[in-house]
Order: structure tokens, then sequence, then C-alpha cells
């Protein structure tokens, strides 16, 4: 039978504000275990959560980036269940009323091809804090420093139908959340997770199959692999006529397998309730509009406006924005250098090379947007080759220095591009070498610029820095006119 | 001494009658001698009560007091002290000492009043009687073989034993007025927001409101003032001027008009009940306030209502009770469940496992819509038929609870019984209003309550009316036969 895969995302996302949702506890990464967790995120009795309201404008930015219904009333509910890391017993979300309702997004599926999906909804809630398996003898340590750390939830229709679809639907929202600021966008350190719901459904059938969901998959890669290998999974059993069980899985990257995490049929029932210590929260079109005037522009408007402004191609203009560091750097470096075609080529070509080297990011590159800037205007103005470019760009990355200008005079890279004093040497080169030039007259016309080779070398070593493009044209020029 | 009022006494200190070491030693002494009788104490901090004296008296010599300096008091054990244990009535709170204090505790304390102890309650405030203590039941100063009403009980009881003059409470579904009514105090819940819950330990969050058990309506009016306030540590508490609560309590009651809701004073009432609660009314008329019948039709439903409201909320408020971090944890857990499940089936009593399996059933999946959001609903009815009433009316009057205190385990074997005598109390919480509780009679030589319910913030007239209804009457100062 053909089978239709339907994947749906649910991506946790932790928002960059300084203290946490509903208490004052900071909320950086990688802190000793417990130093930032205060009475309320340790659940004391009689102690209240106060709403972050930097969460609320960071998530309405989310809403307004995927041009979403801005919930103007949301509702925070308690989900209740018992968990060590959970320790008011409940969790603080949003079921019903949440923040952000439908919204969309455009999908970069490569070769500038797009495809619009479909966001559900976002809502706001409360991060829960960890259980630490490991060095406790046979106990469990609770560190709860992350209880309470911001997250948006950002659900998607069941609109994907591939896993590369649903990579390239997370790398989309990664490169959206870190587009407004709102998240740092790291998925090492867990600042954004996904959960992938999939099920098979036969081709044509309207109704959905059952479906099941991989908890906590934390790279693009491995949403890919464990998305394949579910498929896999799923398609096996439906073909011998089995039924898939409705459940939570895990995907062990090192097998390259999912498996059943909780061993209990019974759905966890989370008696849902408004949370009575949290009022509703209201906002207008006045709130919704100040912070409509601060979004940046985003992926897809700077992707347009690279094409329509700089002429780039739509797939250079895709890869050109996926990030804003990297677009940032590269609109400063073309602005600098004058042109943004030779500036795009070179961030696409050696410079993401060197990135993919070194295997760091741009925000950590050491040849800053101006420096490169100002090595491609020197090519642009033919003042250095393309090769010397290469040769001060190293330098720089490499710290032998930081001005282009005096690299470039100490490299001895800078071009004589002045005909006239190319014309004398040229002169010089044909009156030394009668033979060559005998060779060269006698040659048929089809196969002289191969000829022309010997001259060019013997010109170049007669007068370094000379800009090869005029010694070719008063070259040909120089020996057209002997014949 | 401990007679006097928290007025009389704060202005003795001022006049330097004695020192704030003497009185608050004065009251010590009295809860060390008498409270075998009435366990109304769960926790009495003599050493920080006298710190406390001490350092007021310092500050009083060197000329920088207030009314409250030194004026001793103290609180409901559901308030958080820091230091200070913190038991809410329950075993699963024995141990815990919390970190911080309640705003309502820390109002007090920068105010300058002394704190005697914690008092007694019933356990997480779920209860009309004070018998579901972990600490033992508290004893009805009048008679010790009746309850003292719950589940402010114990600060009830302490201050009609004039073991402190005034204590904080809270009030959830009469937990203030109940017991005011059942031992011949004062005690008033001010409107929902009005006080903060900061540091109250939440037993059903959108009801749970702290206020004033005293003698008098004056002195209720003179802790009200430090009681409320908008604190942004409680979302939900409500940014609004407070007013001073004693600017309008010699205000004439010429004028006022009085509602009367016949569902209050039904064939259901007793009628010794009734004839009391009406001689009380009668007195208002007489000071030129004019009577009105009101209906509030949908009084039937406060009591399902809150019944399925309170355990709802409670069942979550709750769950921080884990044994995990604090609290009373199980011996030996296999497993984390195993931990969970002994720890609050140990930590827990009858009652306080009764409402949290009672919340947990009516939020469940497939009840949710049928229980909770339908008691909601009601809930806006109810505070709607209110709403309604204020338009023809200044203030509400009817009895606290149907009849005065019962004896010992006469309703603790039949909850639905105890849950009853919530029947007057528990629209204001449903409705969030302020409700007032003032002794105005006696039944069988056990003294009995009216009734007063307000507008939403109006608090002043409802001491108002108190006070004057406590100029024309000596309900209020009757003294406990064997209390001098």
């Amino acid at each position: 039978m053909e089978w239709e895969v339907v994947i749906g995302l649910e991506i946790h996302a932790q928002l960059a504000t300084k203290s946490k949702i509903f208490s004052g506890s900071s909320t950086q990464y990688g802190a000793d275990a417990n130093t930032q967790a205060n009475i309320y995120d340790l659940g004391l009795p009689g102690v209240l959560p106060v709403f972050n309201e930097e969460a609320l404008r960071m998530a309405v930015k989310f809403g307004l980036a995927i041009d979403a219904e801005i919930g103007m009333k949301s509702v925070f509910d308690r989900k209740n269940y018992f968990y060590p890391d959970s320790p008011k017993g409940y969790q603080i979300t949003q079921l019903h009323e949440p923040i952000v309702g439908m919204g969309h997004i455009d999908i970069d599926l490569g070769e500038g091809k797009t495809r619009r999906i479909n966001v559900t909804r976002a809502h706001l809630e409360e991060d829960a804090g960890k259980s630490v398996h490991d060095g406790f003898d046979g106990q469990t340590g609770i560190d709860l420093n992350r209880c309470g750390t911001p997250l948006i939830e950002i659900v998607s229709e069941p609109e994907l139908r591939t896993s590369k679809e649903a990579s390239a639907y997370f790398r989309k929202i990664q490169s959206i959340v870190m587009y407004l600021g709102i998240c740092d966008g790291n998925l090492s350190q867990g600042s954004m997770r996904c959960d992938c719901n999939v099920s098979l459904r036969p081709k044509g059938q309207e109704e959905l199959g059952t479906r099941t969901e991989i908890k906590n998959v934390n790279s693009f890669k491995n949403v890919e692999r464990a998305i394949e290998v579910e498929i896999i999974r799923q398609m096996d059993i439906l073909e011998d006529g089995g039924s898939i069980t409705q459940e939570t899985r895990l995907f062990d990257a090192d097998k390259n397998e999912t498996r059943s995490m909780r061993s209990k049929e019974v759905a966890n029932d989370y008696r849902y309730f408004p949370d009575p210590d949290l009022l509703p929260v209201i906002i207008d079109e006045e709130y919704v509009e100040a912070i409509r005037a601060t979004l940046p522009e985003l992926p897809e408007q700077k992707k347009a406006r690279f094409e329509a402004e700089h002429g780039l191609s739509a797939y250079n203009a895709g890869v050109l924005s996926a990030s804003r560091e990297m677009a940032d750097y590269f609109e400063m470096a073309a602005e600098v250098a004058g042109d943004y075609k030779i500036t795009a080529n070179w961030v696409m070509g050696d410079l993401s090379a060197a990135l993919n080297k070194n295997e760091i990011s741009i925000t950590d590159i050491p040849v800053s947007a101006k420096q490169l800037g100002a090595i491609l205007k020197n090519i642009k103005g033919n003042d250095i080759s393309n090769d010397g470019a290469k040769e001060v760009f190293n330098a720089i990355w490499q710290g032998k220095g930081s001005d282009v200008d005096q690299l470039i005079d100490q490299l001895g890279l800078k071009q004589v591009s002045d005909t006239s004093a190319i014309e004398a040497v040229v002169a010089q080169v044909l009156a030394d070498n009668p033979k060559l030039v005998e060779g060269y007259l006698n040659t048929p016309e089809d196969k002289r610029a191969k000829a022309i080779g010997p001259f060019i070398g013997a010109t170049r070593k007669a007068a370094k820095g000379v800009n090869p493009q005029v010694v070719m044209e008063v070259l040909k020029q120089k020996l057209n006119e002997l014949g | 001494m401990h007679n006097k009022t928290l007025a009389q006494i704060s202005k003795d200190l001022q006049a330097g009658e004695y020192s704030s070491i003497e009185v608050t030693q004065h009251f010590l002494d009295r809860i060390k001698n008498l409270d075998g009788q009435y366990n109304s104490f769960i926790t009495v901090t003599d050493e920080q009560a006298l710190t406390q004296a001490k350092a007021a008296d310092e500050l009083r010599a060197a000329g920088n007091a207030n009314e409250w300096t030194g004026v001793p008091m103290a609180h409901k054990d559901i308030f958080c002290t820091e230091g200070v244990r913190t038991s809410c009535g329950s075993k699963m709170l024995d141990k815990f000492i919390a970190p911080y204090n309640a705003t309502v505790v820390e109002n007090f304390n920068q105010a300058g009043a002394v704190s005697l102890g914690k008092t007694n309650m019933d356990e997480f405030a779920m209860g009309s009687s004070s018998e579901s203590s972990f600490y033992g039941p508290v004893k009805n100063p009048w008679n010790a073989e009746h309850v003292p009403g719950g589940s402010s009980g114990g600060s009830a009881a302490a201050v009609a034993a004039r073991l402190a003059p005034g204590i904080t409470a809270t009030d959830t579904g009469g937990s203030i007025r109940q017991p005011a009514s059942f031992c011949g105090v004062t005690g008033i819940k001010p409107t929902y927001g009005r006080v903060s819950r900061f540091g109250m330990v939440s037993y059903a969050s959108s009801l749970d409101q702290g206020g004033p058990i005293a003698r008098t309506a004056e002195d209720a009016a003179m802790m009200l003032n430090v009681m409320a306030g908008f604190d942004k540590k409680d979302s939900t508490s409500i940014e609004r001027d407070v007013p001073d609560y004693r600017t309008n309590l010699n205000n004439s009651m010429q004028g006022m008009t009085i509602g009367l809701p016949k569902e209050y004073f039904s064939a259901d009432l007793d009628p010794t009940m009734a004839q009391t609660i009406q001689d009380a009314i009668k007195e208002f008329e007489k000071m030129g306030a004019t009577l009105k019948e009101i209906s509030l039709p949908n009084t039937n439903l406060c009591v399902p209502a809150y019944y399925v409201i309170a355990p709802s909320e409670c069942s979550a408020n709750l769950s921080r009770m884990d044994g995990v971090r604090f609290g009373h944890r199980c011996e030996d857990p296999k497993n984390i469940e195993d931990l969970y499940k002994r720890s609050r089936s140990e930590g827990f009593g009858d009652e306080v496992q009764r409402r949290i399996m009672l919340g947990s059933y009516a939020l469940s999946a497939g009840f949710y819509d049928a229980y909770y959001k339908k008691a909601q609903q009601v809930r806006r009815l109810i505070k709607n038929d209110f709403v309604a009433a204020f338009n023809d009316v200044d203030v509400i009057m009817s009895p606290v609870a149907p009849s005065p205190a019962f004896k010992f385990g006469e309703k603790s074997k039949d909850p639905v019984s105890m849950y009853l005598e919530d029947t007057y109390t528990l629209a204001t919480n449903l409705a969030g209003l302020p409700g007032m509780s003032v002794p105005a009679g006696m039944i069988n030589d056990l003294p009995v309550g009216l009734q007063l319910i307000g507008n939403y913030f109006d608090e002043s007239r409802l001491l108002n009316c108190a006070h004057q209804f406590q100029n024309a009457t000596d309900w209020h100062t009757k003294t406990p036969t064997g209390l001098k």
C-alpha cells in the first residue's frame, strides 16, 4: 500500500528573559545546581507566581513574526502531575486561551523552493527542573535552576510530509526566534527542543492514523533521523497488518531507533484548570502595535530585499538571510566593498568554507565585516587579485594584522593596473624575447590564446603585482600590432 | 490588662502606663497558664516576643514609636513566619520553617507589633470546627464541650479567652466569621484582593482572604489598617488606596438601608436563632436605618458550588506537599511513587484527603465541564445576585451560622452536615465580597454572631455598622464564664 506520512512538530523555545517567567531568579545557563532557584521555584507553601511581562512581549513578538492571531486575552492554566523536578505538582501553561493563535511560516526546501506551513498556536509556559540520576548512589538529584524558565511551545499543524520538511520547519523556527532575539536558539544547551508527532495513513485517506510522539529531539539531524526510523517502524507494523499504539517514544541516536518511553498504557489526566493565582492577561491593540514597531526585518523580508535590491539569486538570498548575524555581516561587508555580488560570492564561498573548516560560527569570526569589505573593495578596484584577497583574509584570520591596506602593502599584493607602466614593461619583455615573439607570430590565430601564456609569466616576473587582466590586454594589443 | 482592647493597649503604651515588655509578658503568662484548657496556640514564641517588646520599648524611649509599637498580637498558623514553624495545623508541615514572612506578618513587623505566637486551626484551613488539627482540637472558652468553630478556631478562642487582644485569621468559606460568631468575638473577611495572600498557605486561591479577629470593630479596623494593601508579590491583590478604617466608625446609621435576604431567613432557620438575629437588627432600626427584604435567588447553590471550587483548587495547591523538598516524608520509600503516596497519606488528615480527592475528581477529564466549569458559572450567578442587591441596599445582614457552637464530634462524623455550617458565609467568598461577624446575642449561654455583608471595598461601612452596634449593645464585652 502507498502510505502518506503526517508529521507535526511541537517546539519548545526558552525565552531569553533575564529572570524566570513567574519568579525573579536568573535564567542564566550553566550555574551550580539549585543556585538559581528561589522560594517560588522551590514551590514553598504560600509563595505565589508573578508574571514576568518580558515573556509576554517576546511571545507577542513571535506571534507577529509568524503573522498569527494574537490572544488579546490569554489565560494561564495548571497542568497537574507529580514529578520531582516539578516542585508545585503542576506546571503553569496555557491550554484554551494561548497568547498566540493560528499563524504560518514558509519553509525553505532548497534551490529556492519554499512551502507554507501553518502554525496552530504558541503558548507560554514554565520549564521544569532537571532530575540528575548519576552520581547520587542510586538516588536522584534535583536541580531546579531551569525550573520556571519561560518557554513558548510552538505547535505546527500536521502538515509536514517528510523528515526534510520537518527539519526545514525546525530550522525556520530557529531562524525566526533568533532574528527576534527572543531565544538564543542553542539546541545543544536545550534552549530549543523538539517533539515530533508522526503518523501514517493510506494515501488519499482523510482521517489521520494513530500517532506517536518522539520526545525531546535535540538537533536538526536527529529530527530527520528520528522521523525516518519511526516512519519505517510504523510502516513495518502497518504492512504486517498491525496497529500503532499511541504513545510517547524516545529517540536513541546511538542505536538509531525509537523506543517506548512510558510503560503504562494509561494516558495521564492532567486535570487542567485556570490558575487562580494569576489573572487573565489582557492586552490591547496599542500594546500589540507598540511591539510590532520593534520587530526587526525578518528572514522572508530580508530574502526578498536581497533579491530585489542587491540582485542576488533566490538561492543566495535564502542562504545569506537564514541567520540574522550572517545577513548583517554580509550587508555590512557589501556596503564597505561597494559590491553585493562579489561579497555574496565571497561570503558563501571562501568565508563559509573557512567557518566550516574552523568549526566556528559567524559571530566568532576573526575577520570583521568591515575588514572583509575593505578587502573586497580592493578586488573591485582591481587593486588586488582574488588570490591576493585570500592572502589578506587569511592573514587577518591568523592575527597577523588588522589594517587591510597595510597588509596589502606588507604582503606586496598591490596590483599595477596603470596601462602606460605595463606597456613599458611589455615592450621590454617583447624586446628581450624575440624568439618567443617569432613563435607567437607563427602560431595560427585560433591557438594564440594559449601561446600568450609565456609572455604573461615573463611580464609578471619582470614587474611584480601587475594586474594580469591588464597585462593580457596590453600583450594582445602589442603582439597583434606586430603582426 | 488582658481585658483591654487593642486600642486601649495602644493608648496605654503611648501614655507610658506600662511597657511593651510588661504587657507582652502578661499575655505570655496567660497563654502559659490557661491555654492548656483551650489549645488555641500551636507555637508560642516567648523569646522572640520579648525581643520585639524590648526593641519596641527602646524605640518608644527614643521617641520613635507609633500606635502599633509594642502592641501584642498573634498570627494564625497559616501565615508563614521566617524562622518560626508554620504548620497549618498539619503533620505534613510539622517541621516546616519558612525562610520568609507572609506579607501580612511583615506588615505587622514593620508596624512594630509584637507577635506572641501562632494559633491553632483546622488542618490546611479545611473545616468548621477546628477539630481536624494535627495538634488536637481547640476548645471553646465559653464551654469546653463545644467547638470554637473553624477553621480559625485558635484565633477566635484565644481572643475570647483574652490570650491576645487581636489575632490574624483567614476566611475561605467562613473561617473568620463562623469562629468569631461561636466565640463571641469580632471578625472581618475583607474584599477578595484587599489583603495580600503572599506567604499565606493556599487552600483555595480564588476564595482565600486574610482578615483580623479582635474583640471590637475598632480593633478590627486598627488591624485591617495594617493588613490591607496592594502587594506586587500577589497578582490577585488589588491596587487601590487603603483608607483609615477608623475614619467612618462614628458615622450615623441614619438613612442606611439594610437588606435582609429572604433566603437566609427561611422557615429552615432555627426560630431562636431567627429571633436573636431579628433583635440585633432592630438595634439598627432604632439607630435610624431602614430594613428591606431582598432576594438572593441562587443562595441554595452556594454550598454545592463552593464544595466543587474549593476542593478543586486545593487539590492542586496541596500538590507541592509531596515529601520531596520539605514537609513530612515517609520512612524508606521504595520508589518515587511510594514516596508520594505514603508521605501524603501519612502527612494529611482525613478531611484534607477527602477534599483533595473530591477536587481531583471534579477536575478529571470528562467531568470538568459538569463540575468545575458549571460551578464557576454558578459562581457568576451568585455574584450577580449581590450586585443586583447592592443597587437597593447599603449592607446585608443575616445569621453567620445556623446555630451557636455545636459539640465536639457532633458534625465531624458527617461531612455534609459540617459543610452546611457554611451555608450563610460561603456566598461572600464566592462573590469576593467583604463580610463580618459581630457578637449579637446568646443562645443557651453560647454567643451568636450577626453577619454583615458589604459591597466591594466597603469594609469601612461594615466596620462603621459594627462599631455603632457595639456602642449600642454590650454583647462584645461579655466574658466567657470562669474568666475575669
